[in-house]
């Protein structure tokens, strides 16, 4: 027996679904769309019943995703039944949807949530005058106390058994004649779910007029005698009214409220989160705060208090660390505890040692170094998600992010970029507006992630050893700082140019604030992580051993001993030329940065291993950046660019590489992730080639600059200050522009 | 009196008496309760100036300035 759990969003559908089917979910993708669909079974009535969790609407039109897929399943798949959740504090709009519902054929019963919620209030509900009403079982429950659930389970089952036809509420309304007539044409074809269909008909649904063009002829002409008053014609708008008339007349009065006691809880908390003035500091204290958990190794900078004798390879020394650096410290030695098993199991120097210890599992550590940091940015995410205040961020920020061409609902993922692009990339999957979704997946690179930071870390120390004017920390923070900025200017010119079309409409739910769940925020989390690591194990995995193999094998499919002579080796002298202009393929030792940038692009944290690796260091992406000054690796790495006319340009020139390799291509999976969200070939390589020229341009903007800085201080920074109030000169008049073109549209 | 809902200032209520938006924003505007007849009061607007924060129905929906030019609304003198 299968069941469907249909309702809004905010509804407690997750939390029901969970308390329904317990640990026994998986998630899969609907064919072709990027919704998740979710099933589980329930187990308490002793035959199996699956139930399947639909993605939150507010409505069965044929305009997002969400809907569509929502629609098709309880079109094509047939369920046994719906279990339609309905959020009782928000009665009225919840059951613009079960109206929708009640015109399938399918037997239905109606969970009344957060009822316990209502009691505290003080209001009841009229079971008995609701379900005369909707002519449908409803049970009053709450998901998150798991209070009746058994009760809708068994009544949902009997329900089942009768056979049910769906009505629809425009029977009562200014279009009931046309209505009957629409119906009567539906009745000689042996369709089900007839009234559904014969109201989708009569809004001029495009799904339901594909399939039906000659009924869509007679009931044209038939709506030429009807008059739609005030709505001209519009049909869509007809119904819609139809359906709120019907519920504020008959099921509204269900609903018995106490008088009004000023203001309710989430109106309080609102007027301090989304406080005229104050809400952006508290924002960005939020945001400070979330950081600061995930990454600092000086928590709450109490550094000062703690003794210098305090020495935990976990805790810290000296000082304290964040949860997010005590649970990846955790993971460390888990980490090197098989670390030790695999290198005494394999003996040394032999080919396959080479493979699996240094190449899939150095890899595969790296990766599982950051796990533990984006989960921890993830889970206090999830909580500010679940809590509601991510929707008031999007309501505080959309302003700014519009002039960008995005949303405030872009935010959360473009956050997500900076512990890893993956899930930033699979986040994006909450933005409507495909032009939107497609800008803000070509923007998640420039976000420096994670991986890149040894990069950063590396240059900063060495050249901060070698050149007192460097200040390795202020190198680090300002790379961040530069990467936005090219995502504000980068996101200015898409909208302007190859991802043309607006934003999304902005038109959004300001949920009721709740205290987290823990169980959702887990499962959440769990899903996340699967997820996270099948696409980062098996695509890394497979870029590793196709990298080892490029290293380790000349183009005579020989072994080499040394890298430079490899298949990898020979391409990156061969193309070395074409890094020439962005400075640091220049020089003899070129080539090797061309290469470790192309590694990059495999996975960033490749890159200062493969500099390692032909720096004479090996496993250079394990030791920390601080010792890599002094050594090989670092005489190599200071040697960047070579010399012009006697000159050198290695600061230009490393400058330019750090640019390169925070705006290329990320990784293969994320290349890989982006590609499932953008579910087009063509998009998918407009991104990739979007992401190459970027970094190109960038790169050799940064390093052109750089040498004349060097050469002549003054007509350098004059021509990069020029530079500067051009583009933003550019982006303002456009901008005016723009706006000036909306103003005339009206 | 007739008046835009983009114009109403903060605790300002009033009734919807048409949406004249096109489409898909029409329809989604419908669809969460924004149709005539619903009574409307503005709560707030977003400390950048938009979007709006109104409440109706019995919950919150932020919209933006664009999208509330299009809903007109009845407002007693």
């Amino acid at each position: 027996m299968k069941f469907a759990l249909a309702g809004n969003p905010n509804s407690g559908k997750t939390t029901l679904f969970n308390a329904l089917t317990g640990s026994t979910a998986h998630v899969g993708n609907w064919p072709g769309v990027t919704v998740d669909k979710r099933v589980g079974m329930y187990k308490k009535l002793g035959e199996q019943i699956e139930i399947v969790d639909l993605p939150g609407i507010y409505s069965m039109s044929p305009y997002t995703p969400e809907e569509v897929v929502s629609r098709n399943f309880m079109l094509e798949d047939k369920p046994d039944g719906i279990i339609n959740i309905v959020d009782v504090t928000n009665l009225e709009r919840n059951l613009y949807l079960t109206t929708q519902l009640l015109e399938l054929d399918t037997p239905i019963i109606v969970a009344l949530n957060m009822s316990d919620l209502l009691a505290k209030s003080g209001a009841t509900v009229d079971i008995a005058k609701l379900e005369k009403a909707l002519g449908v079982p409803c049970v009053e429950i709450s998901a998150l106390k798991g209070n009746n659930l058994q009760d809708l389970m068994k009544k949902a089952v009997a329900a089942t058994k009768e056979k049910r036809i769906g009505w629809s509420v425009v029977k009562d309304s200014m279009i009931t004649d046309l209505y009957n007539e629409v119906i009567g044409l539906y009745e000689s074809t042996d369709m089900t779910d007839k009234a559904f269909h014969a109201v989708k008909m009569i809004e001029n649904d495009e799904l339901e007029i594909v399939h039906n063009l000659e009924i869509q002829e007679k009931v044209n002409l038939l709506k030429e005698d009807v008059d739609t008053g005030i709505f001209q014609g519009d049909y869509e708008g007809v119904v819609a009214d139809a359906r709120y008339k019907n519920i504020t007349a008959h099921y509204s009065s269900a609903l018995v409220k106490k008088e009004n006691t000023g203001l309710s809880t989430s109106e309080k908390v609102d007027r301090v989160m989304t406080h005229r003035i104050w809400s952006i500091p508290i924002f960005l204290l939020i945001m400070f705060g979330v950081f600061h958990m995930t990454f600092s190794e000086n928590l709450f900078y109490l550094g000062g208090l703690i003794p210098d004798s305090f020495d935990s390879a976990i805790f810290g020394s000296g000082k304290i660390n964040s949860p997010g650096i005590i649970l990846t410290n955790i993971l460390g030695l888990g980490t090197g505890w098989i670390d030790g098993l695999i290198s005494n199991a394999l003996p040394a120097g032999t080919w396959y040692t080479g493979l699996i210890y240094n190449g899939i599992w150095g890899g595969v550590s790296a990766v599982l170094g950051f796990l533990m940091q984006i989960l921890t940015l993830y889970f206090f995410i999830a909580i500010l998600e679940d809590s509601g205040y991510m929707a008031r961020v999007a309501f505080i920020l959309d302003r700014a992010f519009r002039r960008m061409g995005l949303s405030g609902k872009a935010f959360m993922p473009l956050v997500m970029c900076f512990g890893c692009a993956i899930p930033g990339i699979m986040g994006t999957k909450t933005l409507e507006n495909d032009a939107e979704r497609r800008r803000t997946i070509m923007l998640t690179p420039f976000f420096s992630c994670g991986a890149k930071l040894p990069i950063w870390a590396a240059f900063g120390a060495v050249f901060a050893a070698q050149y007192s004017g460097i200040n390795a920390e202020f190198l680090v923070f300002g790379t961040y700082i530069f990467g936005i900025a090219i995502a504000i200017i980068a996101s200015f010119i898409l909208k302007n140019t190859i991802v043309k079309g607006d934003t999304q409409p902005f038109i959004m739910e300001l949920p009721t604030y709740h205290s987290p769940q823990a169980r959702n925020i887990t499962v959440l989390l769990w899903d996340k992580l699967k997820h996270y690591i099948k696409k980062v194990t098996t695509v890394i995995v497979g870029a590793i051993i196709v990298l080892w193999v490029l290293q380790s094998f000349n183009f005579r499919f020989e072994m080499v001993t040394d890298s430079a002579e490899s298949i990898i080796g020979t391409i990156g002298r061969g193309i070395s030329w074409l890094f020439v202009p962005l400075g640091f393929g220049m020089g003899e030792n070129g080539w090797i940065f061309v290469v470790a940038a192309i590694t990059g692009l495999i996975a960033k944290e490749m890159v200062v291993g493969t500099l390692g690796l032909f720096g004479g260091i090996e496993g250079a992406e394990g030791i920390e950046a601080g010792e890599i000054v002094g050594t090989s690796l670092g005489v190599l790495m200071l040697g960047i660019g070579g010399t012009i006319g006697g000159v050198s340009v290695a600061i230009p020139a490393m400058l330019s590489y750090m640019a390169f390799n925070l705006l290329s291509v990320p990784c293969m999976a994320a290349v890989a992730a982006a590609a499932g969200e953008l579910n087009s070939r063509k998009h998918t390589w407009i991104t990739i080639a979007f992401w190459m020229i970027t970094s190109y341009l960038c790169s050799l903007v940064i390093f052109w600059l750089g040498t004349l800085i060097a050469w002549n201080p003054i007509i350098g920074i004059s021509v990069a200050v020029a530079l500067v109030i051009i583009i933003v000169g550019a982006i303002i008049i456009r901008e005016k522009r723009n706006s000036r073109k909306a103003l005339a549209l009206l | 009196m007739e008046k835009l809902l983009k114009d109403f200032r903060p605790g300002e209520i009033g009734m919807v008496r048409n949406v004249k938006a096109d489409g898909k924003i029409r329809r989604r505007l419908f669809d969460m309760g924004v149709t005539p007849g619903a009574e409307i009061m503005l709560r707030k607007v977003a400390p950048l100036g938009d979007p709006i924060q109104i409440s109706l129905r019995g919950y919150e929906l932020t919209l933006r300035k664009t999208e509330a030019e299009t809903v007109i609304m009845e407002v007693s003198e």
